[in-house]
């Protein structure tokens, strides 16, 4: 390629990915920059900021960190915690339920069941959360589905409390996250070269050895993104424990989210908490973007490439 | 349908992926059920079937204002992303190495989208602008761009670059072979990621809720606001046809991306 064809080709990618650029710089990067700056201001008297001055004041006397030395009392540590916590869970039960499904479609011989199933499981992927986690307060409530048809039902006497807990809001995340667990797992899985399988039973495993020694390691590529995709969003989760947990069940989201609420609001504060969560999902992804590039190293054959 | 598993192992297997899918749409079908009870408070006892809640929900003003906003930020925010996201997908298609640029598509997903909020509420303070749907409609753009953006990177990964090389090859000049051959092999791809911003559109929640006004409610805000005060069973209604549409909207899209090659998943 000559240089003129080489500047040309520049200047296309520059004029491609301008636009791009310009919206999501000065409409996200910035406001993202923002943020981190107003989370070294504090709160004013009537909410919003306090005068620049007092900042001024503040970042000279080395008090500019103050609303983050605040996040770190037991009482905010403790919500981070909770959060990882109930992610970590949400991920595990996710990758149980989703194992089987995305096995069993991988596995489907004729095609045009297997993307019937793919696209039952794209759409709830697509639709509304917020509508989609309502649902289950319909089902869940005291007068709700499960809890009418067992009263009934003659099976209990009382309501059971299946709302506003962390019960409801670990249901809660499990379903809306399925569809992210199911479609990278079916997709690792049905990669996988079935010749190594053949290979395996030709040399005498049984189903379960070749299962836990091929297939599985195999699809660790998969489980991995599944993993991420289900954990980190679950870590800045607000619309679940809002709707589906009760006054016990506070996460990141739903702290974050009471600092640009219209009474008791501490926007400085509200800002940097969002950046500590920020932060927490980068390290996250940086721990995939590891793993990934590792075991990307490590197959050799390639067959347990996800991406 | 069959695998090529063991019997127990495979009758199990087909139980299990089943029960999850009953599991992924039962609270859609209970709320599409109870969309149609009779019964004046939202409770599980079936009073009979009404249309009723639907023609309420219809005429109620507050609600049209709502989705009209929505659909109208929806469509202007759908238009412009998919534009900017193609054209950014297309960068990325031409460049080997651009890892500034693809990084930044995937900034709106990977960021979350409360503390995507929140940074855009400061912003929007910071600089005295009011909110209104204006600035949801930013917002909006923002994060459908990235949609588009992997979305149409994805069909165009797939895309063999053989045919516009054949095209140059036999005289077409680069826009000629792009505008003959690329467009119209990518034109289902990019009308399936137009489809799919336009539905994160419609359901937008926690990132609308921080920078939409006091007159720039969206469906979203209105159902939640209509949760959280009282659950009636209007707000089933609503929340059923909104799905409806998504349902459809996304049922289409799939059906283009699968037109376009022969791969099973988007």
């Amino acid at each position: 390629m000559d240089r003129l064809e080489r500047r040309t080709d520049q200047r296309t990618f520059v004029l491609l990915a301008l636009p791009a650029w310009l919206i999501l710089g000065a409409f996200l990067l910035v406001p993202l920059l923002g943020m981190l700056l107003i989370s070294f201001s504090r709160r004013g008297v009537y909410g919003g900021l306090e005068p620049l001055s007092e900042t001024w004041r503040h970042l000279r006397a080395g008090e500019a960190f103050h609303n983050y030395t605040r996040s770190f009392a037991w009482i905010y540590l403790r919500i981070f915690w909770r959060s990882l916590w109930i992610a970590a869970v949400t991920t595990g039960v996710t990758l149980v339920v989703s194992y089987p499904v995305a096995y069993y479609m991988a596995r489907i011989k004729s095609a045009r069941w297997k993307s019937v199933l793919v696209v039952l499981v794209v759409i709830p992927f697509w639709t509304s959360f917020l509508i989609r986690t309502y649902a289950w307060m319909l089902i869940l409530r005291s007068e709700g589905l499960v809890n009418s048809f067992l009263v009934h039902a003659g099976l209990i006497r009382a309501p059971l409390p299946l709302l506003y807990n962390d019960f409801a809001v670990l249901l809660g995340l499990v379903y809306g996250e399925l569809p992210f667990m199911i479609l990278p797992l079916f997709a690792s899985l049905e990669k996988q070269d079935r010749t190594l399988v053949e290979a395996a039973a030709d040399l005498g495993a049984g189903r379960w050895a070749t299962f836990w020694r091929i297939t599985v390691p195999l699809s660790l590529p998969g489980v991995a993104a599944g993993a991420a995709l289900v954990f980190i969003p679950s870590l800045g989760q607000f619309i679940v424990p809002d709707l589906l947990g009760g006054a016990k069940s506070v996460f990141v989201g739903n702290i974050i989210n009471n600092q640009f609420l219209s009474h008791g609001r501490d926007v400085p504060f509200g800002s940097a908490l969002a950046f500590e969560l920020c932060a927490l999902v980068l390290a996250m992804l940086l721990l995939y973007a590891l793993y990934s590039r590792r075991s990307a190293a490590r197959s050799s054959t390639g067959v347990a490439d996800v991406h | 349908m069959c695998i090529s598993r063991g019997f127990s192992a495979r009758r199990w297997l087909a139980f299990h992926t089943h029960a999850v899918l009953l599991f992924l749409y039962a609270p859609i079908a209970v709320l599409a059920v109870y969309s149609f009870n009779s019964a004046r408070r939202v409770s599980a006892a079936w009073s009979g079937f009404t249309v009723h809640w639907y023609a309420v929900a219809w005429r109620d003003v507050p609600i049209q204002d709502a989705a009209f906003n929505s659909l109208l930020i929806a469509s202007i925010a759908t238009a412009i992303s998919t534009v900017v996201g193609t054209a950014a997908a297309l960068a990325l298609a031409r460049a080997r190495r651009a890892p500034a640029t693809r990084g930044l598509i995937h900034v709106p997903i990977v960021v979350p989208e409360i503390a995507m909020g929140a940074a855009m509420v400061v912003f929007f303070g910071l600089c005295r602008w009011p909110l209104g749907l204006a600035t949801t409609l930013t917002a909006h753009v923002v994060f459908t761009v990235s949609y588009v953006g992997l979305v149409v990177r994805a069909r165009l990964v797939g895309m063999d670059p053989a045919l516009s090389e054949a095209a140059r090859d036999l005289g077409a000049t680069p826009t000629g072979a792009f505008l003959r051959v690329t467009l119209p092999l990518i034109a289902p791809g990019i009308a399936a990621a137009a489809l799919l911003a336009f539905t994160v559109s419609l359901d937008d929640y926690v990132v609308t809720s921080f920078v939409a006004g006091p007159g720039s409610t969206t469906l979203p805000l209105k159902i939640y606001s209509m949760l959280k005060t009282e659950v009636t069973p209007e707000v089933n209604a609503v929340c059923t046809l909104l799905l409806a549409a998504t349902v459809v909207l996304v049922g289409v899209s799939q059906r283009l991306i699968g037109r376009q090659q022969g791969s099973v998943l988007g």
